[in-house]
């Protein structure tokens, strides 16, 4: 993002946050905005993320193969890397192509199709009306997830290493059960609240701009997903440092 | 009345309206036309707030639209309703949906009043029974009809229709323009209609204001456009060989 379409993209979160026309209305989008993000999301994410801890499990044992460093490390080092890494980075990543295509395209075509300026001419707040529930959603819903995706990763880590006979489940247990701080669990919230924040509001920004037709939609569509990347990347190394 | 006075457009460095001012009256079918690129769409978006022109001034009764800000603007467009020239129909809402949208934005009536609104809106426009179909499942003149329901359904002051006859049949393209018409004469509103098609022109044209190249050339009435000596009225007029062989007989 260049400097106008950053502060393009800061003009269209005031306007975003104007005060709705109805609240009823905005209530009823926000609740199906959730199911889409949330709800539609669990089975991507529930996958992905105990394939994840397992794999890390084994690698982890893998690399940790010496007499001197007890196997308890395995359960700890994975608990620690599910919660403040991977969970909240690659649940975010994996929702930005998920959401933020389907969020870019959407509002791309309502663009295209004259359907936001019809709301603009009803005397319509459109980025409120459009943007404002899917932030909502996405604020609330990936912290959520998140958190889902944090204990599938510990149990698939667990599954993956004792199904291998890397770990035993005892050792496993007693190292995700040492030494724990649940500071981590506070990083990955805030972590998981800005990526929210950004796979909602990036692909919206790119779709409510779109100018064209299809062709122009699908590159919105692209773009919002790799700046959407991009964006979660560089913040959730600012998020450490900032917290850690 | 809308009345607008010198209205000046640029993108870029291509100027597209070049100080255009006229008033349009209410009870009346205006239209506004001219060629593709002439800047009637321009001109309609600068009317209704979608495009900032760099000059001039769009005053709905008196009201001086372009100085307001968001808020002041939506009072205006409570009185406004809009035919887009796609429809521009909500695709993941129903018929019934659709024309509800801004009772349920801008009212507190009650779902049957709001019911009732709809039902009488899709019976103006001949669409009974029709509440539960998507957009998707609509021809080009049903959504066109539906768009004009929903654009009546707040009762506005003040219509606004952008090429209503865009990929229609001549015979639909017909009833879209009487339905126009009707609802104009019948509610008092204030219409203004984009167009290039000929047969509104000659069929509802009350007032016309013709574009060209970014400024007005020419205004009157159905009635006066055959009988005039302007050369790019007369070019765009009798463009067709319909409209020449018609010629003979103005």
């Amino acid at each position: 993002m260049n400097f106008t379409n950053f502060g393009r993209y800061l003009l269209l979160l005031r306007a975003v946050f104007r005060k709705p026309e109805k609240f009823k209305i905005y209530l009823k989008a926000i609740f199906q905005q959730m199911d889409f993000v949330g709800v539609g999301s669990l089975g991507l994410i529930a996958i992905i993320s105990t394939f994840i801890g397992a794999v890390m499990t084994l690698q982890i044992a893998f690399q940790l193969v010496s007499d001197f460093i007890p196997k308890t490390i395995i359960g700890s080092v994975t608990r620690d890397s599910s919660i403040l890494e991977l969970s909240p980075t690659i649940t975010a990543i994996v929702l930005a192509g998920k959401i933020g295509s389907a969020i870019s395209s959407e509002i791309g075509t309502m663009r295209v199709s004259e359907q936001i300026d019809a709301l603009e001419i009803m005397g319509i707040n459109s980025p409120g009306y459009l943007i404002l529930p899917k932030l909502i959603a996405g604020i609330t819903m990936v912290p959520v997830l998140v958190i889902f995706a944090m204990v599938l990763s510990i149990t698939g880590g667990y599954l993956g290493g004792t199904l291998s006979g890397a770990v035993t489940p005892a050792e496993y247990i007693q190292g995700i059960t040492t030494d724990f701080n649940p500071y981590t669990i506070v990083v990955a919230l805030v972590k998981a609240f800005v990526f929210g924040f950004i796979i909602t509001t990036v692909p919206a920004y790119e779709g409510f701009y779109v100018k064209g037709g299809a062709l122009e939609v699908a590159q919105a569509s692209t773009r919002a997903v790799v700046v959407s990347c991009i964006s979660i990347l560089a913040c959730d190394y600012i998020v450490t440092q900032l917290l850690l | 009345m809308i009345e607008i006075k010198d209205i000046e457009k640029s993108f870029g460095s291509n100027t597209v309206l070049k100080g255009i001012s006229g008033i349009f009256k209410e009870g009346l079918t205006n239209l506004i036309i001219g060629g593709s690129g002439s800047g009637k769409t321009t001109l309609l978006k600068c009317m209704i707030g979608l495009h900032t022109p760099e000059k001039g001034s769009v005053q709905y009764d008196g009201r001086e639209f372009i100085d307001m800000d968001f808020e002041q603007r939506i009072e205006i467009r409570k009185e406004i309703g809009m035919l887009f020239q796609g429809s521009a129909l909500f695709d993941s809402m129903t018929v019934e949906e659709n024309i509800m949208f801004p009772l349920n934005m801008f009212t507190d009536h009650s779902f049957k009043e709001k019911l009732e609104r709809v039902n009488f809106c899709l019976e103006r426009v001949n669409l009974e029974g029709k509440n539960k179909l998507f957009p998707a499942e609509l021809s080009g003149g049903m959504k066109k009809r539906v768009g004009i329901a929903r654009a009546i359904a707040m009762n506005p002051k003040y219509l606004f229709v952008d090429e209503p006859n865009s990929g229609l049949d001549p015979k639909t393209s017909i009833v879209i323009d009487e339905l126009i018409k009707e609802i104009t004469e019948e509610y008092n509103t204030t219409t203004i209609v984009v167009t290039h098609d000929m047969n509104s022109v000659m069929g509802i044209g009350d007032y016309i204001l013709f574009l060209h190249e970014g400024k007005k050339f020419w205004e009157g009435s159905n009635k006066e456009i055959a009988h005039t000596d302007i050369a790019e009225l007369n070019d765009f007029v009798f463009a067709s060989r319909f409209m020449k062989a018609a010629k003979k007989n103005f």
